[in-house]
């Protein structure tokens, strides 16, 4: 590949699309997907022929809308107005001949779902900025929207110095929960011993209710393979590899049909843009173990091992994949390095808070109206997530809290709603940004309830190798569950307290450290729910079953 | 101008105690304390085999670090200053031997280790007096299928000695560990019976690093079970010699 | 001053630790001076008696009766003690646990019983769901781990308690000793 062939691919797949009138996006990620989107497209595909429209009107499937409540979703765009275009939302197959008929006339009015709401108006789109546009698997049509240019940029103009530098500048930290610096750690690669060195992609995403590095993967898969490429680069290495949850199929396909494209342009594999710059991608399953997101366990499980951590340091950046320097981020990390480049660091770090840079993705889910997909800048206020992006809560109800961070994170109240959401503020109420999970939850929420099911997660999810996690995770799942059923007594929370200060300090990694947050977070701002069930025996969000509290012994 | 002979190993100077020590930067932070007859109490560690950091009963605390660290895999550094003993850290490692004792059946009455037990003797040296936790009770097995040991569940504390003298050291692999969380335990092959397996080669090896009474030999009385550990330096020097 | 008067108690256990006690021979008539001794399996008194200053308790918290016992000793007692494994770890009768009463119940009086088999049902207290240490059910002053604890632990311990000090017993005892 060289400079002109990108451009020229780039040309050719823009002015192919402008011969069309019309394009139809019919969403093809696995949310659409479930409520049998594939369907929808195939309609559309054959009302299409069946008019004749094939030269005028393109239907074609794309990643992520956004809102996933409302799926299918089917996007009409007039090729020479886009602003024009028309969302439509829960479409069936059998709406496919009215859509076709309303391309030249007004918009089917039944399936309109409004675009100009808060919903779409307040996100802000970096890494989600092809999602729903391009087709995933076409690599032309992601060079056609400035695919790849980064690289370009990378390899042919700057050493690699220059772009630690340059992502350094641009103040982005890792998405994959504990927001460390990515540039530090990409400098701290590069100044690794020995020739060998790897990058990984941590595509295991396995907090409970995420889907963000599922849905960039899905709707824009060679987004992450450019990011990991300018890594390599910056880094020194000619070998990565993309650790992704064998749950996840789709993207799995997708990414490997992104990678035999990339290679067969020429953008992956050897001598890249004809420099002295080799480097492969390939694809590690993980067998849907929580604990192998955890960056060195990941690495014992490529290497073939058992996936358990150990302790650091050495970080893998000293010495991780095969003892070799190794350069290990998260999928939205790599999502947002390409427009860093293309864009300049100044761009990036222009948007967000002081300390938080840039946009993150989040999964927006319970008790809100619009559940979905959605970007925000750094340091939006959580109320706008919640009551404009998110819609409220439905039913009338009252807000009680907002989980962030899945079981490593906290359960922020209503009164500090007005927070900005930025990594310092998370970690000041005691929760985390982690990577991307968000619930919302409604006052029939019980807490101590909330706090017992990410326990249970915890405790079943502790690979058991160091004991305050595999036994303290089961000791307090187990007080929590008589909490909740009544017959706790004011010494079980004594107990779970000191516990959780135990597994805070002196397990093995992170999943251990973190697993007390639901606990702290919600005795912090509820302990008057855990006071109600242990003393009074009635839980307050009438969702707890509670027992007669007789004498169980 | 000639470069300047880099030495292979530096050496550091360290502060354990508010002693000051020497060291080489290979070395732990355990190894140095060890050398200078300061205890730091361990579980999971057995010199001769890798470190893991697993049972979490060496943490120390480090000047500077936000978090406690493992004497038994953590390298020392210069001008590094370890505590190794606090009210904090025996807090912890109180709690955390009380939550072995819990998690299994470890009736040290009736146990055939009884007196030579490390689990044992760390409670009392810890001077722990009663389990402040509700012990679990689960439901376990003994195999007593193989023709000389036998393998029972109820005393084990995971500390994967036993497999990684297996591995590492015999090279048999026969030892593993099958499930995660508090219900992971260890197995043979592929978890079948002791007695059963094929790769075993009855070395014993697994027998006499075992901390507990969860793997001891058949037909000894608690006076005469034993565990004679040192083989395992002696063999791991004799290799090394050879190298 | 009047002498501290001390009780010993027997719950589900072997009657080890009682017999440790015995074993301090000679010293026993030392001990006997110093309290008065007011209940206990060697004294013919039903009912645990009021205002007792040292409560020696043998054996784990097994049945509907020791728990109504242990109580009664907690409430009437200014030191309780823990005397033994049984009664700080629920030890050998806590081998039962991983079973339910019923289960170990016909295990040891129709499975393994050779004539009248049938699970006793009355006359005898009711097996509580576990056996479970006394610390879980009742606040414990003192822990004297063993099985059992040698006399000299038992003496040492005793003698301390009556010269006002607490008895510092980790280099002297350990579970299972
Ligand atoms: C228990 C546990 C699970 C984790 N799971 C993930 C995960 O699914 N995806 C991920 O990117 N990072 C996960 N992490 C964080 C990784 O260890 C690592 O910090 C991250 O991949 C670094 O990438 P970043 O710097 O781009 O955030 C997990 C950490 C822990 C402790
Ligand atoms: S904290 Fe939990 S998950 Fe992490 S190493 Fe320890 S047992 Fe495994
Ligand atoms: S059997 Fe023994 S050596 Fe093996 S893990 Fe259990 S306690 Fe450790
Ligand atoms: S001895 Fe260091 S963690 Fe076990």
């Amino acid at each position: 590949m060289t400079p002109e062939e990108l451009s020229k691919i780039a040309t050719i797949e823009q002015e192919e699309q402008q011969q069309h009138k019309h394009v139809i996006q019919v969403c093809v990620a696995a949310g659409c997907l479930s409520s049998h989107s594939d369907q929808v497209k195939d309609a559309l595909d054959k009302e299409v022929s069946k008019r004749g429209l094939e030269n005028t009107c393109h239907v074609k499937g794309v990643g992520c809308l956004g809102l996933c409540a409302a799926g299918p979703l089917v996007r009409v765009q007039p090729t020479a107005k886009p602003d024009a275009a028309v969302m439509y939302q829960a479409v069936t197959a059998n709406d496919a001949a009215d859509i076709v008929s309303s391309l030249e006339g007004p918009p089917v009015k039944r399936l309109v779902c409004p675009t100009n709401v808060p919903f779409f108006t307040r996100q802000k789109k970096i890494v989600l900025e092809n999602s729903g546009i391009i087709d995933p698997d076409r690599i032309e049509e992601y060079i056609a929207v400035n695919g790849y240019a980064g690289l370009l940029q990378v390899v042919s103009t700057m050493r690699p110095s220059e772009v630690i530098d340059e992502v350094m500048r641009s103040g982005l930290r890792g998405r994959g929960g504990a927001g460390f610096s990515t540039g530090l750690k990409w400098s701290t690669v590069a100044k690794g011993r020995g020739s060998t060195k790897y990058v990984i992609c941590n595509a295991d995403e396995g907090d409970p209710g995420a889907f963000m590095d599922r849905s960039v993967l899905e709707s824009d898969p060679h987004r992450v393979l450019e990011g990991m490429a300018i890594a390599a680069y910056a880094v020194g290495a000619s070998q990565g590899y993309i650790y992704v949850r064998a749950e996840y199929p789709l993207a799995v396909k997708r990414l490997k049909a992104a990678i035999r494209q990339a290679e067969r342009a020429g953008l992956l594999g050897n001598n890249i843009f004809g420099i002295t710059f080799n480097f492969s991608i390939d694809i590690r399953l993980g067998a849907g173990a929580f604990v192998c997101g955890e960056e060195t366990a990941l690495i014992a499980s490529i290497e073939g091992k058992r996936g358990t951590p150990r302790p650091r340091p050495p970080y893998p950046a000293e010495s991780g994949l095969w003892g070799c320097p190794t350069l290990i981020n998260n999928v939205e990390t790599f999502a947002n390095v390409p427009p860093i480049i293309r864009n300049g660091s100044a761009w990036f770090a222009g948007i967000g808070t002081e300390k938080s840079k840039g946009t993150k993705v989040f999964a927006l889910a319970g008790r809100v109206t619009n559940t979905g997909l959605i970007e925000v800048p750094m340091g939006i206020p959580l109320r706008e997530i919640v009551y404009d992006i998110g819609g409220g809560i439905p039913d009338g109800k009252k807000l009680k809290a907002v989980q962030t961070g899945g079981p490593s994170g906290g359960c922020i109240p209503e009164q500090h709603l007005d927070m900005p959401v930025d990594y310092e503020s998370l970690a000041k109420v005691g929760s985390i940004m982690g990577s991307g999970g968000m619930i919302i939850m409604d006052d029939t929420s019980c807490m101590v309830d909330v706090a017992k099911f990410f326990m249970e997660f915890c405790r079943s999810e502790s690979c058991g190798k160091c004991v305050p996690c595999r036994v303290g995770t089961a000791q307090m799942h187990d007080l929590l569950c008589r909490i909740t059923d009544g017959s706790g007594t004011a010494d079980d929370l004594t107990l779970l307290i000191e516990l959780c200060d135990v597994l805070r300090a002196t397990s093995l990694c992170g999943l251990g450290q973190t697993a007390p947050n639901p606990v702290l977070t919600t005795l912090q701002f509820f302990k008057h729910e855990y006071d109600a069930h242990i003393q009074k025996k009635t839980c307050p969000a009438g969702s707890c079953t509670i027992h007669a509290p007789a004498e169980v012994i | 101008m000639s470069p300047q002979p880099v030495p292979q190993v530096r050496v550091v100077t360290l502060k354990i105690d508010g002693r000051d020590v020497g060291a080489t930067e290979d070395e732990t932070i355990l190894e140095v304390a060890r050398q200078n007859g300061i205890f730091i109490p361990t579980l999971c560690y057995l010199d001769g085999l890798p470190s893991i950091g697993a049972c979490r009963i060496c943490l120390c605390e480090i000047k500077g670090a936000n978090k406690l660290l493992p004497a038994c895999v953590t390298r020392v550094q210069e001008g590094m200053e370890v505590t190794t003993d606090s009210e904090r850290l025996t807090r912890y490692r109180k709690t955390i031997v009380e939550m072995l004792f819990a998690e299994r059946n470890h009736v040290c009455a009736v146990c055939v280790s009884n007196g030579h037990c490390e689990l044992q003797s760390m409670a009392q040296k810890l001077g722990i007096t009663h389990v402040h936790m509700p012990y679990r009770y689960p439901k376990l097995t003994v195999d007593a299928t193989h023709a000389r040991f036998v393998q029972d569940d109820n005393r084990c504390v995971l500390c994967t000695r036993c497999v990684r003298v297996c591995d590492e050291v015999e090279g048999a692999h026969t030892w593993d560990i099958m499930g995660r969380g508090i219900d992971a335990r260890v197995i043979t092959d592929l978890n079948q019976a002791w007695g059963d397996s094929s790769s075993c080669t009855g070395c014993g090896k697994c027998v006499h690093v075992c901390p507990t009474g969860a793997l001891t030999e058949k037909g000894r009385s608690t006076a005469e079970m034993v565990k004679k550990q040192q083989f395992l330096q002696y063999l791991m020097q004799m290799r090394e010699a050879k190298q | 001053m009047s002498k501290p008067r001390l009780a010993t108690a027997w719950l589900d256990g072997c009657s080890g630790c009682h017999m440790s006690l015995l074993d301090m021979d000679e010293r026993l008539i030392e001990i006997a001076q110093q309290v008065e001794v007011v209940c206990g399996p060697y004294v013919d008194i039903k009912e645990f008696p009021e205002n007792v200053d040292i409560a020696l308790v043998e054996g784990a918290v097994s049945s509907e009766e020791d728990l109504h016992r242990i109580k009664k000793i907690r409430e009437r007692s200014k030191l309780l003690i823990c005397m033994g494994d049984c009664a700080l770890t629920a030890n050998v009768p806590s081998m039962r646990n991983a079973w339910e009463p019923d289960e170990v119940l016909a295990r040891a009086y129709i499975e393994n019983a050779t004539m009248q088999q049938q699970i006793p049902r009355t006359s005898v207290p009711r097996l509580l769901n576990r056996a479970r240490p006394v610390h879980e059910i009742v606040r414990v002053d003192i822990f004297i781990p063993g099985c059992p604890p040698s006399a000299d632990v038992l003496y040492f311990a005793l003698t301390e308690l009556l010269a006002g000090r607490v008895p510092d017993l980790s280099s002297r005892t350990r579970f299972g000793a």
